[in-house]
């Protein structure tokens, strides 16, 4: 032989080459196995209580995943919770935007933590996937079933079955700078009850010309909160922006168009920044005092710091004395590939009971996922927070199948809309019932 | 020991009987197990994976469901109808284009300059260089922070030092984000390609610019007529890994932009991202990358085919 060596090393560089060729641009690349997700309910269920508190507490650790936007409230729980059981509970933040694909990606390789909290709007498309394990007896089981907030619940209901639960509520209401109302000569303890008055606040504050300062935010590349914020004025009204199915939407209506109207009419008023906010900062420039009145989610109203005089008013529909809000938020459940599922009952049912419901997220102004706990010390001592559970009664949560892809979605057919109508052709645009069959089309799937 | 590994082809009166027989076989059967290693990983990280979004690609497959049975040509009728395709490819190839002409032109020039010798030498290249220790979601989440109209330095920065009176919209107008996000990479990769054409020209014998000089000419002559055809090589490698990787741009579109505003900087890659994971359709997904590789292919030939001039020289 002449030189193995030689012949040896060019064979592990030739090999080298062929692994390290790897693109540059390294996408986060998804498995192309093909996915063997079990049909819903095939794994055990967890065994209903016996005992003082449901499920197993034995020191098993789960894994968890959640959504960045809930994170306060979902770590406070975590760490109570880990705190008083021998059960812990390792919980992964997941940013908004990369849910669907964090989920998706791991359903198709069977990766998926034990436990999921996600948007309340993913339920549905993931539920009927059989992501979950079946859970209804398990909640038929608990003394409180009936005063759990239902929306997340039928979200999370496939064929008679139920796979979810409310783990954080978040409603959307508006809030408002009390000392920019002063300011400005608007009275600070009057919010405005409709979405004129809102859009008239905010030009009001407007006017006074502060730098840095606006009269209002809107996340122009923000999609998902543009239906957290903008549908409640139209069902405040009593419109719909889907059918019941979820499979056809009706954003064209004269209803919705008088909504566009007046929210084009408030992009002279934002930061010339918003237009390509995606989410990520939406309420940091009213957390920093900057902004007038906006729109902002309940559950992190303790994230406004104390140097901001704030009031709350629940989002108004066109007419005076109107109301409504979107039930949102994040529902959980136990995966079906969950090798701990009685644990995480246990984990579950704890985040329901009274001690986590008030001293936990009721202290930290969220929002009780129980009614029956809606009104508690912590919530009468701060009427900002009895406002927010108050208008819970009246919102919605809209259910669809293709929910995030026609709405959530960057790409999607509904930013294409917003996005016309704040600043293309506007609420008159001729493109509007083209656009809203464009996410018909996306809603009725394929 | 003198024996030769390639084989003159075994005539019969040499074939002498068992002994020598079994002596090619088992040369032959050496060669095979050197080789094996490398074809096996072809085979499974390359070939198996080709074949199965193929398979993918002719299959009605969705993200959470899986293997819903064949649908051709489905799939691939799908993507030429939707609104995004042709967008994306006119985006894709403008953006090749630009951000090629950026690097190999900025590469070329910081290697000379390195080149031409000098005190700061050795900082300069580290300098250059140092940009491509990130990678390229850091890069680009590093500048998705520096744009940031919240939180970015920059525009509080120039207006203090009264450059500027309004604050600069980096990536808010299709243009300026097409722009902003080229110069994002052409800060991580100049380097790159700066290396790659400085080993080209420290190869370059200093003997030919001498007699080019003595024989009379400029500055501007040796650079046209010996410098560049003597980087044939280089500029050719440059010129691949530059389009190839330029087609496939993804991390910092997704980062930056999202594919706006209004979908204007959406890549075949983000395409493809958003069949797969918005959509939750992996077979168009599949499809899109289908028509990809055959782009690249088409590309990728006729580089080659073109820049092959260079064997006739050495």
């Amino acid at each position: 032989m002449r030189n193995p060596f030689r012949t040896s090393a060019l064979a592990a560089i030739a090999l080298v080459a062929v692994v390290g060729c790897a693109s540059t641009t390294a996408t986060p690349a998804p498995p192309t196995a093909p996915p063997a997700t079990p049909p819903p309910g095939q794994t055990a269920t967890p065994a209903p209580s016996t005992a003082a508190e449901p499920g197993v507490d034995d020191g098993t650790r789960i894994t968890a995943w959640t959504r960045a936007s809930t994170q306060s409230q979902a770590q406070m729980l975590v760490a109570a919770y880990n705190a008083t059981h021998k059960n812990q509970v390792d919980m992964q933040i997941v940013p908004n935007d990369n849910m669907q694909t964090k989920v998706g990606a791991a359903a198709a390789a069977g990766s998926l933590p034990d436990i999921i909290s996600g948007d309340v709007v993913f339920m549905p498309n993931w539920a009927s996937q059989g992501l979950f394990t079946d859970i209804t007896a398990n909640i038929a089981a608990l003394p409180y079933a009936s005063t759990l907030v239902q929306g997340p619940i039928k979200a999370s209901t496939v064929g008679g079955k139920q796979y979810g639960l409310p783990f954080i509520m978040d409603l959307s209401v508006w809030v408002y700078n009390k000392d920019l109302f002063t300011k400005a000569g608007l009275d600070p303890n009057k919010p405005p009850t409709t979405l004129a008055e809102y859009a008239a606040d905010a030009d009001a504050i407007q006017k006074l010309n502060i730098k840095d300062t606006y009269g209002t935010e809107i996340p122009g590349q923000c999609f998902g909160c543009e239906v957290f914020t903008w549908w409640p004025t139209i069902w405040a009204d009593g419109g719909q922006v889907m059918n019941a199915e979820g499979t056809a939407a009706t954003l064209n209506t004269d209803e919705a168009k008088k909504v566009y109207a007046i929210y084009q009419s408030l992009v002279k008023d934002t930061a010339p920044g918003d237009k390509s906010e995606a989410g990520a900062t939406w309420v940091a420039g009213f957390q920093s005092g900057k902004v007038g009145i906006q729109p902002y989610p309940g559950s992190i109203l303790n994230a406004i710091p104390a140097s901001v005089n704030y009031g709350v008013a629940p989002i108004a529909g066109l007419t005076a004395g109107t109301q409504s809000t979107f039930i949102g938020g994040d529902a959980i459940g136990i995966t079906s590939n969950s090798k701990h599922a009685d644990q995480a009952w246990n984990f579950l049912a704890w985040t329901m009971s009274d001690y986590a419901q008030t001293e936990i997220v009721a202290k930290n102004l969220g929002i009780p996922v129980r009614s029956d706990l809606a009104n508690n010390k912590y919530s009468a001592a701060d009427p900002r927070v009895v406002i927010v559970n108050q208008v819970a009664a009246k919102g919605q949560t809209p259910l669809a199948k293709n929910f995030g892809a026609a709405f959530n979605d960057p790409a999607g057919p509904w930013g294409v809309l917003t996005r016309d109508v704040l600043y293309g052709g506007g609420a008159t645009s001729s493109k509007l019932d083209a656009e809203n069959a464009a996410i018909t089309k996306v809603l009725a799937g394929s | 020991m003198g024996v030769e590994w390639s084989s003159a082809p075994a005539s019969r009166s040499a074939r002498q009987g068992g002994w020598w027989t079994t002596r090619r076989r088992s040369r032959q059967l050496m060669g095979l197990l050197y080789v094996a290693p490398t074809v096996i990983f072809v085979a499974v990280f390359f070939i198996a994976p080709l074949v199965l979004v193929a398979n993918m690609s002719a299959s009605h497959w969705t993200l959470l469901g899986g293997n819903k049975g064949l649908n051709l040509p489905d799939n691939y009728s799908a993507i030429q109808e939707s609104s995004l395709f042709w967008p994306a490819v006119v985006f894709t190839i403008e953006y090749t284009v630009l951000a090629t002409v950026m690097l190999i032109g900025l590469g070329l020039g910081l290697a000379l300059l390195i080149q031409s010798g000098g005190v700061w030498k050795g900082f300069l290249r580290t300098a250059f260089l140092l940009p491509s220790a990130m990678g390229l979601a850091s890069a680009s989440l590093l500048f998705y922070g520096l744009y940031s109209n919240q939180i970015g330095p920059i525009n509080p920065i120039l207006e203090t030092m009264r450059v500027t009176t309004s604050p600069i919209q980096f990536l808010e107008e299709p243009l300026s984000a097409l722009w902003w996000t080229t110069f994002l990479i052409v800060w991580r990769f100049a380097g790159f390609y700066m290396l790659i054409l400085l080993v080209g020209l420290q190869a370059i014998p200093r003997d030919v610019y001498e007699s080019a000089s003595i024989d009379g000419a400029n500055r501007w002559d040796s650079f046209r007529f010996i410098t560049i055809p003597l980087l044939r090589r280089s500029l050719a490698l440059s010129l691949i890994l530059c389009i190839t990787g330029s087609m496939l741009a993804f991390d910092q579109f997704y980062i930056l932009t999202q594919g706006g505003p209004d979908n204007s900087t959406v890549t075949i890659v983000e395409l493809i991202y958003h069949y797969a994971f918005q959509s939750q359709n992996l077979g168009t997904a599949a499809a899109l990358s289908v028509v990809l590789l055959g782009i690249l292919l088409i590309l990728n030939a006729i580089q080659f085919l073109s820049l092959r001039g260079a064997e006739e020289f050495r």
